[in-house]
């Protein structure tokens, strides 16, 4: 880290800020700056046509009230697609982890490749191929029908397809914070645990799950996150009972154009978003979620 | 381990009862399963891996041998035959093919403007102990973890504001904005923990400072900067709800797929798809070389 270098010359003291300034700065202007811009859409009521709305801010606090009641069931619908989709990809995620870090040897990076992969295939596309997978035919779809996950011995259009897709999507995000934490765990631990002899089980609660727990909490922020407001999945895998937030906030914006609605929805969603990962931070710090 | 001789009597008998024909230890065991089983249990959890693996990678494998589908009608969903049809002609629609080329340049320039505000807020992160430094993490990280849509919409609402025309333009800007905190953290955590001291060395040795950073700074750091750009690039390509909000009438890959799910997808969509795959796994294969190349006869 820093400690080591500058030998209190003066302009070193002004050098961290000159150098942050641009990307701060930027920021302010693309993230901060166009937020405000939503909260301020999201007070307004439009004062012109349908198809040319002019907003004038009012302090329209209703929109936030038509939002609830006329969009309630997406907005739970959502937070209950996430919820299940991180906790799906977290069940796949640790053990695969578990696997990349402690067992693969020499196919480690190759493994980490192979879960990077996924990646240089745009998300639209990855995600229309999933309705190849899940087309009415398939092979997959005859053994999930097998099991009893199909409606009506289909897959497409029914919650499952969603949060399945949703899962895929954004399963990366959980294996790669949480492959990290694991790695870091120095092995001979585990050893150690097992010499006092704790068996499988009782390590693995032990020792291992709290050691990786922030690679697990980030994860879990980096697949919860982005899925809570995904509308491509609902629109490409899901039917008209699986519409999430993000589908309306999108068709608002783009096709109606209720700005007001559409910006009060989103500030919703943000501020739920904000409010679970500042609880987080406080509780595992920033360093976590990153490394 | 010392043991216990205050604890209620009933608990150490407990235990020591529980396992009797071990020599009366004190400490709790847990179940150890035998061999066989514990060797079916490492076989199950390999298994288990594999097939998550296999998970990640069956829409990829169903995207790369539908390239070579023969559909029937507009839609390329079922598989209907071998051909390459699509192969032979996969600049077909010059409105995909212009759209994958503005995808890409709208991934060249955003990362080349990112690339350049990240590293120095990176840099300013890494090298120098200052007040605030911990309110700029928090400032990078805010904007990843905010919802893609929500960061789409709200800079439509700033656009929509100053009336400014959507298109390539807007969608570079929006581009940049998410970048810069994945580059910032990631150079961030990949020139953590370098020996900054070689710096004071190039300077005691007389080099002055501009020549110190591209002898010693630069090489050290460059590394980072090209796995933060390579980040970056992949980011900007496969992005589609941020593109959408701010894309106007201009089109990018990802944009064009969705417009064409509408009315027709056709092989090529496929085949352009698997020709990113392919050039980006061989400029990784080809960094990986490069750095292997770079790193040759240094000692580890």
């Amino acid at each position: 880290m820093a400690g080591s270098a500058s030998g209190g010359a003066r302009h070193h003291k002004v050098t961290p800020y000159l150098l942050s300034l641009p990307a701060l700065a930027y920021l302010a202007v693309f993230f901060v700056v166009p937020v405000w811009a939503l909260l301020r859409t999201s007070l307004s009521t439009n004062t012109g046509g349908v198809f040319d709305p002019t907003l004038t801010f009012s302090w329209a606090f209703s929109n936030y009230g038509d939002a609830f009641s006329r969009y309630d069931e997406q907005i739970i619908r959502s937070f209950e697609y996430a919820l299940i989709a991180t906790l799906l990809a977290l069940a796949l995620a640790y053990p695969l982890a578990y696997v990349v870090a402690f067992k693969a040897g020499k196919w480690k990076n190759l493994l980490l490749g192979l879960v990077i992969v996924p990646f240089f295939i745009t998300f639209i596309v990855r995600t229309l191929a999933w309705k190849t997978i899940f087309g009415d035919d398939t092979i997959i779809v005859g053994i999930l029908d097998a099991i009893g996950l199909t409606e009506n011995g289909r897959i497409l259009s029914t919650q499952w397809a969603v949060i399945g897709g949703l899962t895929y999507n954004f399963l990366p995000f959980m294996i790669l914070p949480i492959y990290v934490s694991i790695e870091k765990i120095d092995p001979r631990l585990l050893e150690a645990a097992r010499d006092l002899y704790s068996g499988g089980f009782r390590t693995f609660r032990k020792v291992l799950l709290p050691l990786s727990m922030p690679g697990v909490l980030a994860g879990s922020l980096l697949t919860f996150i982005p899925a809570a407001g995904d509308f491509v999945n609902a629109q490409y895998l899901g039917g008209t009972n699986q519409s999430m937030v993000g589908t309306v906030i999108q068709s608002q914006f783009l096709v109606t154009k209720d700005y007001p609605l559409a910006a009060a929805l989103s500030f919703v969603l943000m501020l739920v978003i904000l409010v679970s990962v500042l609880i987080y931070t406080r509780v595992l710090g920033t360093e976590d979620l990153v490394t | 381990m010392t043991t216990p001789h205050s604890p209620p009597a009933p608990r150490l008998a407990d235990r020591l009862s529980d396992h009797s024909d071990d020599h009366a230890s004190p400490i709790r065991k847990g179940f150890r399963p035998p061999p066989l089983l514990r060797r079916l249990g490492a076989w199950f959890l390999n298994a288990y891996a594999g097939f998550v693996i296999f998970y990640l990678l069956l829409p990829v494998m169903v995207i790369v041998a539908f390239s070579f589908n023969k559909p029937v009608g507009k839609f390329n969903f079922v598989w209907k035959g071998f051909s390459f049809d699509a192969w032979a002609d996969p600049w077909r629609y010059p409105a995909l093919v212009d759209a994958l080329v503005t995808s890409l340049k709208v991934a060249a320039v955003s990362t080349a403007i990112a690339l350049v505000l990240g590293c120095m807020v990176a840099i300013a992160l890494v090298r120098h102990r200052f007040r605030g430094s911990g309110g700029i993490d928090l400032f990078l990280i805010i904007p990843l973890t905010t919802p893609e849509i929500v960061l789409g919409s709200s800079l439509l609402t700033l656009f929509l504001d100053f009336s400014w025309n959507l298109g390539f333009g807007t969608i570079v800007l929006a581009h940049v904005m998410f970048e810069i905190s994945f580059i910032a953290l990631t150079v961030k955590a990949r020139i953590r923990g370098f020996d900054w001291s070689l710096e004071d060395a190039s300077m005691d040795l007389g080099a002055n400072p501009t020549r110190t950073f591209l002898k010693v700074t630069l090489p050290l750091i460059v590394p980072g900067i090209v796995a933060a750009a390579m980040l970056s690039f992949a980011l900007s390509l496969d992005d589609f709800i941020i593109t959408l909000f701010n894309a106007g009438a201009t089109s990018t890959y990802p944009l064009y797929v969705n417009n064409a799910a509408k009315t027709a997808l056709p092989p090529q969509i496929n085949v352009l798809a698997t020709m990113v795959l392919a050039g980006s796994l061989a400029f990784i294969g080809l960094s990986v070389v490069w750095q292997r190349w770079r790193t040759r006869g240094e000692l580890r």
